[in-house]
């Protein structure tokens, strides 16, 4: 598949050429192919299509690019490797194949990464959202000793057993690029594949925005209106849980109507903690609360939409 | 006889759980088959990332025949009864039961013969059993069936089993059974990319040649023992030594099934990096080795890999990669040591108010006070400088906030010392920032500088002190704080530095500032409300707490000081003790001076105790000792009276008597001032100068005469003997 493609498309070659490439691959393996969900997550896996997915008996196939925030992350763009802005790549199958392993190795060799020349390795990691009530036993991916991805068999989801599990891969877009082209510094990462004058680097798209977030992220983000902003987030949620829930006609059970917008508050509500704990406003104490008022409105999130058709209710 | 071979193929285990887990499945099934009376051979356990193996030697075919009585009802009982019987013992009808007399009458008896069933019947049930409720640490549940009720929790998903059965000459069998969807059989699969293709197996030999073929080293051994040897050679090659790290070692081994192991460099600027910085990031991040120039004994820039293939370039690509990886971490550890080096450690502290320590204890800043207070009460005692031993207490706990220990947690302690050394700090301060967490374990060192000594103390025995007052106990094996080991670790610093100091004493110092900690707080923030007529009754109130709380605290002393005795007898058991010795050095109360504080001296009397014993005259006074306890015990036990006070030398009747009673006087005399000059041995000698008076006197002297008086006062002498070798320890523990 690599080979047929115009040299600027190759995923060695640009870092939009490797995002189109996973996309076909998994879009091949009849993933439906999402775009990035329009709200600031701290990771892929906060977007709904994961998240509320992940909960449920329905089958379900997705990928997509999540630009993903980290505040605390910022460098200044002086670090080659630490963003607070980056792109992650995820994939979630529900229930998890059998064949997962295989599929991701795949997944590897279309985007160049050859298994008889390269270490492929998949060593323990264990996630855990705090966040997000969730947690999965799975790996990070090796390749030549650098992680390059996230495996991981979701256990639990805001709270609830993941029946049937899902299995999520979520891929490191700026790391597998760095190492495909040979990359060092990742704001020199060639983005649209063109040489010379017509070579954009993700410097160009990038390097600006790094700068400017970083100082607003450590020195100047409005940490009244944050604080504003995580009450409001967390108060909408619960209004919007509470006026949701509908009872059943017959004896069916009970159906929830606004699961996604009230969950929109809750990933809101990260967000603004993740930005107030980036300026350090937030005590060691303190920090501990707001990470469980967060999880609560995630599980109350959860079981909203495990009352929805799209969370199987019946 | 046969031989089991069992497999469990899933995806990729993780390496800390490996090998406890070819252990447990050895255990699992090995004491399966002898409760079901297949006693075996032989057993091993293996495991790779992607496998567990258990071989099973010598099972017999078949389970032993059972024959089993079963009494019944009385002849003649109920027809129900009979029914019941014939129903549990498997009988059709009572004809098939023996009739036997007892006492009472006739009864029936059945004798029930169980034939043993097939070894391979056996092993097919319980395998199954064994996979379903495996003690994995952490177990998960994966695909379609994971919706379903019973879904099998197994590390990570598991897709093949192999279970074979059979003597050495035949063809094995399959042992037929099923873990959850996954049918047993005899097929394996080898290296994940060299050798993926399915294994027909036969036998545990056979099955360990084929994936040796198919690039899969069953024996973890065999991998860690590849890995060191080539890691060694290749490091020789270039004139370098591999530094050795058997927990690295063991991890890397889990990590592949086929060890190739390759030498990679970084570039020289980075050794500006403290050693033990690199060593982490490399070890920790990319479980890589690292290795010493012998020219320097310092790090060289280079590293060696373990890969899990025989890459189509030789590996030039993984090393590149590898290198790079590590490039990029040690520009990250640079960064970091670079940056906590522009922040002086006291500029630090002030972010330690606002981390808890304890919620009763307050913060990591009231801790450190704390310590600092206590530093300077033992630097005197220890032979510190005060304002020096401070100083260091002050700062010991700062680089906990920097961020190559927030990266390396293992690093606290050593970098709070190059960071210390780079501001300028006395070296002496650098030193104790770096050791006053030592001993970290049994075979850590000991800090032997005045100034680590004392922070070292200080940090132990405020931690110790801190969870006393407020009823943190270790108890049986919950000890969340590590308090036992803190407490070794002061036993260890004290004698190995032969230090005297009085633990109770120090205790009773330092524990108004954690045990009085609340009362003093509630006090502090009393405010009589204007026109509450109650604020002088609750201000007395609170008063009386404080009271109550500094009233605890010689309790609190003693009570910390016996779980110090306690760890000290288990430390000297350890190191060989006779426990009795210890027992009774520790029993041992001279008069209002219970000195077992102090155990450098408990630690000398024990010695002392135990050279005298391994004489005659030691062996025999204890002998003549016993015989006066014996005899006091009888007797008072039926007096219902203790013998005590001195004898009335006018009573005294035979020589034997009288000598006894002033060698006695003589020898308390002589081995008080002895114990007083902490001459231990001298005072045992001068107690063992009583034998020949002990031996004649019970030799000629009747103790149970009938005139009461006399009596009285030769029971009374021998409760002399008893109390004079109470000078040097408790004879009462020594057995023997």
């Amino acid at each position: 598949m690599v080979d047929d493609l115009p040299a600027h498309m190759r995923p060695e070659r640009s870092f939009q050429g490797l995002i189109l490439a996973l996309q076909r691959f998994w879009a091949d393996r009849g993933c439906v192919i999402l775009q990035p969900y329009d709200m600031e997550v701290g990771a892929g896996t906060f977007h709904p299509a994961t998240t509320l997915r992940a909960l449920g008996p329905k089958a379900w196939n997705a990928a997509y690019v999540q630009p993903s925030r980290r505040p605390k992350d910022g460098r200044y763009g002086e670090n080659p490797n630490r963003l607070q802005h980056y792109y992650q790549f995820q994939v979630i199958l529900k229930p998890s194949p059998l064949d997962i392993q295989d599929l991701y190795l795949q997944s590897l060799a279309a985007i160049g990464i050859d298994h008889k020349l390269h270490d492929i390795r998949f060593v323990e990691d264990d996630w855990e959202s705090p966040t997000l009530g969730a947690w999965g036993l799975g790996w990070e991916c090796w390749c030549d000793g650098m992680e390059v991805s996230q495996f991981t068999y979701f256990q639990q989801v805001a709270g609830f057993e993941c029946a049937p599990v899902s299995g999520e891969l979520t891929y490191g877009l700026e790391r597998l690029a760095m190492y495909v082209q040979g990359v060092d510094r990742v704001y020199d990462l060639n983005f649209n594949g063109r040489e010379g004058a017509e070579k954009v680097t993700y410097g160009d798209v990038f390097l600006q925005a790094e700068q400017e977030y970083s100082r607003h992220n450590f020195e100047h983000a409005d940490t009244d209106m944050l604080f504003e902003q995580f009450r409001m987030a967390e108060g909408a949620c619960r209004k919007y849980l509470e006026a949701g829930w509908e009872q059943g006609e017959g004896g069916n059970g009970a159906r929830h109507l606004m699961a996604l917008p009230a969950y929109d508050q809750c990933i809101k509500a990260s967000h603004v903690f993740n930005l107030l704990d980036a300026r350090g406003v937030i005590s060691v104490t303190e920090r501990q609360g707001y990470i469980l008022r967060v999880r609560e409105l995630a599980k109350a999130c959860g079981e909203a939409w495990l009352a929805t058709e799209g969370g199987g209710a019946q | 006889m046969p031989d089991l071979l069992l497999e469990f193929f899933s995806e990729e285990i993780p390496a800390r759980m490996q090998s406890r887990a070819a252990e447990d499945l050895k255990k699992l099934v090995t004491d399966r088959l002898v409760e079901a009376g297949l006693t075996y051979e032989g057993a091993k356990a293996f495991a790779t990332p992607r496998r567990l193996t258990l071989t099973v030697a010598g099972v017999p075919v078949r389970q032993p025949d059972v024959k089993e009585e079963r009494k019944g009802p009385r002849v003649g009982a109920p027809e129900q009864a009979i029914a019941g019987f014939l129903k549990a013992a498997g009988l059709s009808s009572i004809e098939q039961a023996k009739v036997q007399p007892d006492k009472k009458g006739d009864f029936y008896l059945a004798l029930i013969e169980k034939s043993g069933r097939p070894a391979i019947e056996v092993i097919g049930e319980i395998v199954p059993q064994i996979a379903a409720s495996f003690p994995w640490p952490k177990a998960m549940r994966w695909g379609a069936r994971s919706a379903e009720p019973g879904a099998l929790n197994w590390v990570r998903p598991l897709h093949a089993v192999v279970a074979l059965f059979g003597p050495e000459t035949e063809e094995p069998e399959v042992v037929p059974f099923k873990v959850d969807g996954v049918a047993s059989g005899d097929i394996t699969f080898g290296h994940r990319f060299m050798a993926p293709e399915p294994i027909k197996v036969r036998r545990f030999d056979d099955y360990v040649r084929s994936l040796e073929r198919a690039k899969v080293v069953v024996d973890p051994a065999r991998r860690a023992q590849t890995i060191r040897a080539d890691a060694k050679t290749l490091a020789f090659a270039r004139g370098l030594e591999l530094i050795e790290d058997d927990g690295l070692l063991a991890e890397v081994a889990g990590l592949v099934e086929w060890p190739v192991v390759l030498m990679g460099t970084f570039d020289e600027d980075f050794l500006a990096i403290p050693g033990e910085v690199i060593r982490a990031t490399i070890r920790n991040n990319q479980k890589c080795f690292v290795v010493r120039d012998p020219k320097t004994g310092g790090l060289a820039n280079a590293f060696t890999l373990t890969a899990n293939i025989e890459a189509s370039d030789g590996g030039k690509a993984i090393v590149a990669g590898c290198e790079r990886v590590i490039r990029a971490r040690l520009s990250d550890a640079k960064f970091f040591y670079e940056s906590d080096l522009r922040l002086r450690l006291e500029d630090r502290l002030p972010k330690f108010n606002e981390i808890v320590f304890h919620e009763q204890l307050g913060s990591q800043a009231e801790r450190i006070d704390r310590i600092v207070a206590l530093a300077g009460h033992l630097a005197p005692l220890v032979g510190a400088d005060i304002a020096t031993a401070e100083r260091a207490a002050h700062l010991c706990k700062a680089d906990l906030l920097t961020d190559v220990v927030g990266e390396f947690p293992e690093l606290q302690g050593t970098m709070g010392r190059y960071y210390a050394e780079a501001q300028g700090e006395d070296a002496a301060i650098a030193h104790a920032i770096e050791d006053h967490y030592r001993p970290k374990g049994p075979d850590d060192l000991v800090p032997g500088d005045p100034v680590a000594i004392t922070v070292a103390l200080a940090d132990k025995i405020n931690m110790l002190t801190g969870f006393w007052a407020i009823d943190e106990k270790p108890t049986g094996s919950k000890d969340p704080y590590a308090l036992r080991r803190a407490a070794l670790g002061v036993i260890r610093i004290v004698l190995d530095n032969k230090l005297r100091l009085r633990l109770k004493a120090i205790f009773a110092h330092a524990l108004p500032a954690t045990a009085l900690r609340h009362a003093h707080h509630e006090l502090r923030t009393y405010s009589p409300k204007a026109g509450d007529g109650s604020g002088a009754e609750r201000l007395s109130k609170l008063q009386g707490n404080l009271e109550r709380d500094k009233s605890k605290i010689p309790a609190l002393a003693d009570d910390l000081m016996l779980f110090i005795a306690e760890r000290l007898k288990v430390q000297l058991r350890e190191q060989g003790a006779r426990h009795d010795l210890v027992d009774a050095v520790f029993a041992q109360r001279n008069g209002k001076d219970a000195g077992n504080d102090d155990l450098l001296l408990v630690v000398r009397r024990i010695e002392a105790l135990d050279k005298f014993l391994d004489s005659d005259d030691g062996r025999n006074l204890v002998a003549g000792y016993k015989r006066a306890a014996n005899i006091l015990r009888i007797e008072e036990k039926k007096d219902k009276f203790e013998y005590r006070g001195t004898p009335d030398a006018t009573f005294y009747e035979l020589d034997e008597e009288k000598a006894l009673g002033r060698a006695i006087e003589g020898a308390v005399l002589e081995a008080g001032l002895a114990v007083v000059r902490e001459d231990f041995a001298s005072a045992m000698t001068s107690i063992a100068k009583l034998r020949p008076y002990v031996d004649a006197f019970f030799d000629k002297v009747t103790v149970n005469v009938t005139d009461v008086r006399l009596r009285e006062n030769r029971l009374r002498m021998l409760n002399e003997i008893r109390e004079a070798t109470r000078a040097v320890a408790d004879f009462s523990k020594i057995e023997g």
